[in-house]
């Protein structure tokens, strides 16, 4: 986009050259589309599956907030989400101030030298998978926290998940909003250290301000992140393919990944082999994926959205 | 005593009577607080590798290494890969002795001849570390194992053979075709409404959860395209999670091309070459860095996903490696490591559900951080070349 057009100059030389030149453009921009084709293959299988999941069962069965069954067909919605708010919320009162506190000492307090080394590891804490964090979850932090601190009745909880998926965005936190701090100009700064302010009210008053929309956007796309995380959930979450409604975090639970993963481990539901039940429910897997997509897409698109404007302001 | 909550920042500086000289409390207290959130960060990494080591490393102590087999190990994988490459499996293991016999010396004595030492270096050092890496994995009766209901025999080695490989299918897709579309975007593009679009289009598949996208490889790879892919084999485990960190490659890959600066460009066009010639002497060779450093760590990514593989049908539990066929194990059953720690966390015994949980674990996070260090390392050593 930034290159000049050749073309235009008229020195493209012979006319093997330019047969080679339109054939290599054409090959990149068939890479280019593939990435169209992706989405649209994404969309289409969710859609195609979930239409005959909705059409085969009672659409009231959806929201009958007692379970989500689904090899005994019952397939309610609600447990899954209120499931999965709850441990994107837990994952979000962790993941907000440690993220942004390490963030912003990262940022604008840490000499040079100590960001050097600080940042690598925050990145190595992102890149452990998630099954990892899960085992961790049930092993350390559903017996030391869940049960020890806070007296809850068992490690295996919607709560316990909450945390180990909490700790897993956190350096996502870290990470995309010290980006967006440090993209604030010194200008800023040096005005406000002018104006005789100590660095705390700096970096209150002027920094974070500043960076607003970037903070924001670390916060929504970890929220995003939280929502689609899978592995953690399905260790430490304590339910294995069927739940019961629940808004107390201490329950074991579900949520919209974590009974994807258990419905899929079950090998013979995703064949569709076995009954009718079984049918639908490897259809629903379908379902859930494409609920899943939307809500994380929405989010995303929110995100992005502050993204941008973090790039365009300075 | 009072300078702490009112040191200025390195870049002003400023004749130290004018900084204050009361106690700053609540910024002391607030730079203590962002310190103790940045060290509960660290504690939990510690807390973590503490939890899995205490928990895992007895394995290694009883089923580790032992170094006196070594040289037995050493011999029996170079035995094995001169058999296997000198005995003709099919047409598709004939193919791969032939590219192994010709291939790679050709390449080296092309190298040779055109002086390329360090290139020489590096693939006669691939060789042997991937040789010794075999014979010491060969001394553990864990690590060479196959996956067993006995707590005693069983081993990740189908695993590690299976997280390799759905790696290696991984990079030889999404590499390729992740930075022919980032030369896409960044060179070729015109900037109109279709290529943001497609730009859109790219960070929000980067932000799809894993599961989805392996709900896209049950659908397309394993149903769709079963003919092709075999159904539920590493063939088809690879492409979905290739597609899967296909966008993290396209946009690490754009924004090591955007860093290459413009004028090297315009220098390009001004000696008379095209737009592929200044694409492919000028822009990758300089942002090759780090379009490999985003590659590797997507690699490592994929390495860790779990989710997916469960979907597109990676086998939970026993199973039989079948014959020593390089080309049939990539269309029968296969198990990657997660999927064993998943498979074993879930086993009744403590056994299982701890201790070889924990030590694959180990296996695991030893691969991915190897990566993930490779990635960072090769990122702080070009950062900033203009």
């Amino acid at each position: 986009m930034t290159a000049l057009d050749p073309s235009t100059l008229g020195l493209e030389g012979d006319r093997r050259r330019v047969r080679r030149e339109r054939r290599i453009r054409i090959s990149f921009w068939v890479a280019g589309m593939s990435t169209l084709a992706i989405s649209i293959a994404i969309i289409a299988s969710l859609t195609a599956n979930s239409v005959t999941f909705l059409s085969n069962i009672d659409l009231d069965t959806l929201l009958t907030f007692d379970k989500w069954a689904p090899r005994i067909g019952k397939f309610d919605i609600a447990t899954l989400f209120v499931g999965s708010l709850m441990v994107s919320a837990i994952a979000m009162v962790i993941a907000i101030p440690l993220g942004l506190g390490a963030a912003v000492y990262l940022a604008e307090y840490a000499k040079p030298r100590v960001r050097r080394v600080l940042k690598p590891i925050l990145e190595v804490l992102a890149g452990i998978p998630s099954i990892v964090l899960g085992f961790f979850a049930i092993a350390w932090i559903g017996p030391n926290i869940i049960v020890d601190l806070l007296h809850g009745p068992s490690d295996f909880s919607l709560a316990t998940a909450g945390l180990g998926v909490g700790i897993l965005v956190t350096p996502l936190v870290a990470s995309v909003s010290e980006d967006a701090m440090r993209a604030v100009p010194y200008s800023l700064r040096e005005a406000s250290y002018g104006m005789g302010a100590r660095r705390f009210t700096t970096v209150v008053r002027v920094v974070v301000p500043a960076a607003i929309s970037g903070i924001v956007a670390s916060l929504i796309l970890a929220a995003s992140r939280a929502i689609g995380e899978t592995m953690v959930i399905a260790l430490a979450g304590g339910a294995f393919g069927e739940a019961h409604f629940t808004t107390n975090p201490s329950d074991p639970g579900l949520t919209f990944t974590s009974a994807l993963a258990s419905l899929a481990a079950g090998t013979d539901q995703v064949a569709g082999g076995g009954g009718s039940d079984a049918g639908q429910a490897f259809n629903s897997l379908f379902f859930l994926g494409l609920v899943l997509f939307v809500l994380t897409l929405l989010l995303n698109m929110v995100g992005n959205f502050f993204v941008r404007r973090v790039r365009e302001a300075y | 005593m009072s300078t702490v909550g009112t040191t200025l920042p390195r870049e002003i500086t400023i004749d130290r009577s004018l900084r204050g000289k009361r106690l700053d409390v609540p910024g002391l207290a607030f730079q203590l607080g962002l310190l103790a959130c940045l060290f509960a960060c660290l504690a939990f990494i510690v807390l973590l590798l503490a939890t899995v080591f205490s928990d895992g490393l007895d394995v290694f102590k009883t089923r580790g290494f032992v170094l006196s087999q070594f040289p037995h190990e050493l011999g029996r994988a170079l035995d094995e890969t001169s058999t296997f490459l000198v005995h003709p499996h099919g047409i598709p293991g004939w193919i791969t002795s032939a590219l192994a016999l010709l291939g790679v010396p050709w390449g080296l004595f092309l190298a040779v001849r055109a002086r390329r030492w360090r290139l020489v270096m590096g693939v006669v050092a691939t060789i042997v570390v991937v040789f010794v890496i075999a014979g010491f994995i060969g001394t553990s009766s864990f690590l060479s194992g196959n996956v067993s209901s006995s707590a005693d025999r069983a081993g990740v080695a189908q695993g590690i053979f299976g997280t390799l490989v759905l790696a290696f299918i991984t990079a030889l897709i999404s590499f390729p075709l992740g930075v022919a579309t980032a030369v896409f975007l960044e060179e070729y593009a015109p900037d109109n409404r279709l290529t943001r679009f497609v730009q859109l289009n790219i960070r929000n598949l980067a932000g799809v959860p894993s599961v989805v996208y392996g709900l896209l490889g049950l659908s397309i790879f394993v149903k769709l395209l079963s003919g092709a892919t075999g159904g539920r084999t590493l063939i088809a485990g690879g492409l979905t999670l290739a597609i899967l960190v296909l966008p993290i490659v396209i946009i690490t890959s754009s924004e090591a091309i955007r860093a290459v600066p413009r004028s090297l460009r315009e220098g390009g066009y001004g000696v008379g070459a095209t737009q592929w010639e200044v694409t492919k002497t000028l822009v990758l060779p300089n942002a090759f860095s780090g379009i490999l450093t985003g590659t590797i760590l997507s690699l490592s990514r994929a390495i860790g996903e779990t989710a997916p593989l469960l979907l597109v049908g990676a086998v939970l539990g026993f199973f039989t490696t079948g014959s020593a066929d390089l080309f049939q194990k990539f269309t029968t059953s296969y198990t990657a490591l997660p999927q064993i720690v998943f498979n074993w966390r879930g086993e009744a015994q403590t056994d299982f559900a701890i201790n070889l949980t924990a030590a694959a674990i180990i296996v695991l996070l030893a691969i991915t951080l190897l990566a993930n260090l490779t990635a960072v390392l090769l990122r702080n050593r070009y950062e900033q070349r203009w």
